[in-house]
């Protein structure tokens, strides 16, 4: 495996006359957390579609080595299946029966619903479900997991809690991740680096990187930091002085 | 196969009552879950106490009281408005005589072969339209057509045709079934999220295994309700189909008692009918408790 598991070079993707990227080359590290935020309709999830091989870009390469996995917004776990039988998608590669059993209880465990493993999604709570969705996409031996807005259909309590569980599995299964958020916190509290995308056609106008170690409090100063500067890109922070002297110092 | 691309319209997402009091009641608490589930059954499965469940024997009997007084009061002539009396007693005399359990098996055989054949070859032609979009187009007109043409309309061909027995109500019924079960498979399957087909290919489902692990399950709990209707449909036309083209069967007995002007025997073979129609619909309603299947129903 390469250092860089997932790059673009010059990747352009036009939908007819428009053009949602331009010549957008980037480079993501082995074990890296790389978060994009952007205003919506710029062109997030296309990306990851770029970035899954789902969409193949008008121009420009992807290259990716490693198996890939998407979490989708809500609602992407197959209804007639349990959430055991929905994580065991994850494992279909794997040929030993007992050891497919093996990982499946070990995934329950993680995301703590072994209690809930005969439930179906619509008895499950929305919170419960994404615990689910994440835990399809981490099973098995994924490499890069790229996750499409994967909290915004939860209240905002439950995306905090969900935030923590998500550093607490990538912690036992360490993945290269790449986050599409237009939720500027999340991508705060959970990315190394940050790309803040302009409006179409999107480039990265700011890359910025958090180098505090996870889990991060949402209040930690150097949270609140970076949300102010990602803030202070789209023109909706008043604090212009503030904004500049984090612009600095990140 | 790869069915994806043609299916991307937007996800049918039912959102009841019971949905938004699942939701709000959320939040990774376990324990909360399962109250909201139980609440959720308490709900949807028994919403009244076990006296209510006495109400449909209740209109049971006022109906027949009704029945009674109209036929005390000589509303209609006695010869054409029977006794319920003289209706037991015909029932008594047919069951006895073995002449309604022969009709009987007559018009579930018929029924059942018309169906399942419609069944078996529409699912299918249902999914295939649903894969190419070219025949879609160029058959669903066709199809449209033959759905709104009362089946009753082909009796004179079934007859010239197939003769009179079997055969003539099996492709009535079948004629009748066939193009609902194309066109309501054709909707569920236009009607899956595409989301499921970006899962069914990030985790390398293709071919037959996208057929059977993917398209079938997601459209089933549709398929099941459309079945559900499409057996009434069958029901009731094989009894039109028998009193012309049979000689045998509930629809020959009731048309056979008209003829006989044995009107005690005409209700019987009514109340059979609609006896026996209620019970096929219980027995489809049975797939709709696949646990499997209960997604689609629950909201």
């Amino acid at each position: 495996m390469t250092d860089k598991p997932l790059s673009t070079r010059e990747v352009s993707v036009n939908f007819g006359a428009t053009e949602v990227f331009h010549d957008l080359s980037l480079e993501i590290s082995q074990g890296e957390f790389v978060a994009v935020v952007g205003p919506s309709g710029c062109g997030k999830t296309t990306l990851l579609n770029v970035l899954s091989g789902f969409l193949k870009p008008s121009s420009g390469s992807v290259t990716y080595s490693g198996r890939v996995r998407m979490v989708y917004q809500h609602d992407s776990l197959l209804p007639w299946k349990t959430a055991a039988q929905n994580i065991a998608l994850g494992l279909r590669d794997l040929s030993s029966d007992a050891e497919r059993e093996r990982q499946l209880e070990e995934m329950l465990r993680l995301i703590k619903l072994e209690e809930f493993a005969a439930h179906y999604p619509h008895q499950l709570s929305g919170g419960m479900r994404q615990r689910v969705e994440l835990a399809r996409a981490l099973a098995g031996n994924t490499d890069i997991l790229l996750l499409d807005e994967p909290f915004s259909s939860l209240d905002y309590l439950a995306r905090l809690r969900l935030r923590r569980e998500l550093v607490r599995m990538l912690e036992e299964l360490p993945r290269t991740v790449v986050l599409v958020t237009h939720d500027i916190e999340e991508a705060a509290q959970l990315a190394d680096r940050i790309l803040v995308l302009s409006d179409r056609p999107a480039r990265i106008c700011r890359e910025l990187r958090v180098s505090i170690p996870r889990p991060r409090d949402l209040t930690h100063p150097k949270v609140v930091e970076t949300v102010h500067a990602i803030l202070a890109e789209f023109g909706l922070e008043q604090d212009k002085v503030a904004a500049e002297s984090v612009r600095t110092t990140s | 196969m790869d069915l994806s691309p043609l299916w991307s319209s937007a996800t049918c997402r039912r959102f009841d009552a019971l949905d938004s009091v699942y939701q709000g009641c959320d939040r990774s608490q376990p324990t909360k879950a399962v109250k909201v589930t139980v609440l959720q059954k308490t709900m949807t499965e028994k919403p009244l106490g076990s006296k209510t469940r006495l109400l449909p024997l209740v209109v049971l009997v006022v109906a027949i009281a009704i029945w009674s007084a109209l036929w005390l009061l000589r509303v209609f002539p006695e010869s054409v408005f029977p006794s319920p009396v003289a209706v037991a007693k015909g029932l008594g005399e047919e069951l006895r005589t073995g002449r309604l359990p022969t009709d009987m098996v007559a018009s579930l055989f018929r029924v059942t072969t018309g169906f399942m054949l419609a069944v078996v070859l529409g699912v299918p032609a249902g999914l295939w339209l649903g894969h190419h979009a070219r025949s879609r187009y160029a058959l669903l007109p066709a199809i449209n057509f033959f759905r709104s043409l009362s089946p009753l309309a082909w009796i004179p061909f079934a007859i010239l045709w197939f003769g009179i027995g079997d055969l003539p109500a099996v492709f009535l019924i079948f004629m009748a079934c066939f193009f609902p079960v194309v066109v309501s498979t054709l909707a569920a399957v236009a009607s899956i999220p595409s989301v499921y087909f970006r899962v069914a290919h990030d985790y390398g489902f293709k071919g037959l295994d996208l057929l059977t692990k993917v398209i079938l399950p997601a459209i089933a709990p549709q398929v099941i309700t459309s079945l559900r209707v499409t057996a009434g449909l069958a029901w009731l036309v094989v009894v039109a189909a028998e009193m012309i083209a049979g000689r045998d069967g509930l629809g020959f007995a009731i048309w056979d008692a008209r003829n006989g002007l044995r009107m005690d025997l005409l209700v019987a073979g009514m109340i059979v009918i609609g006896v026996i129609g209620m019970v096929i619909d219980r027995v489809l309603l049975r797939l709709t408790r696949i646990p499997s299947v209960r997604w689609g129903y629950d909201g």
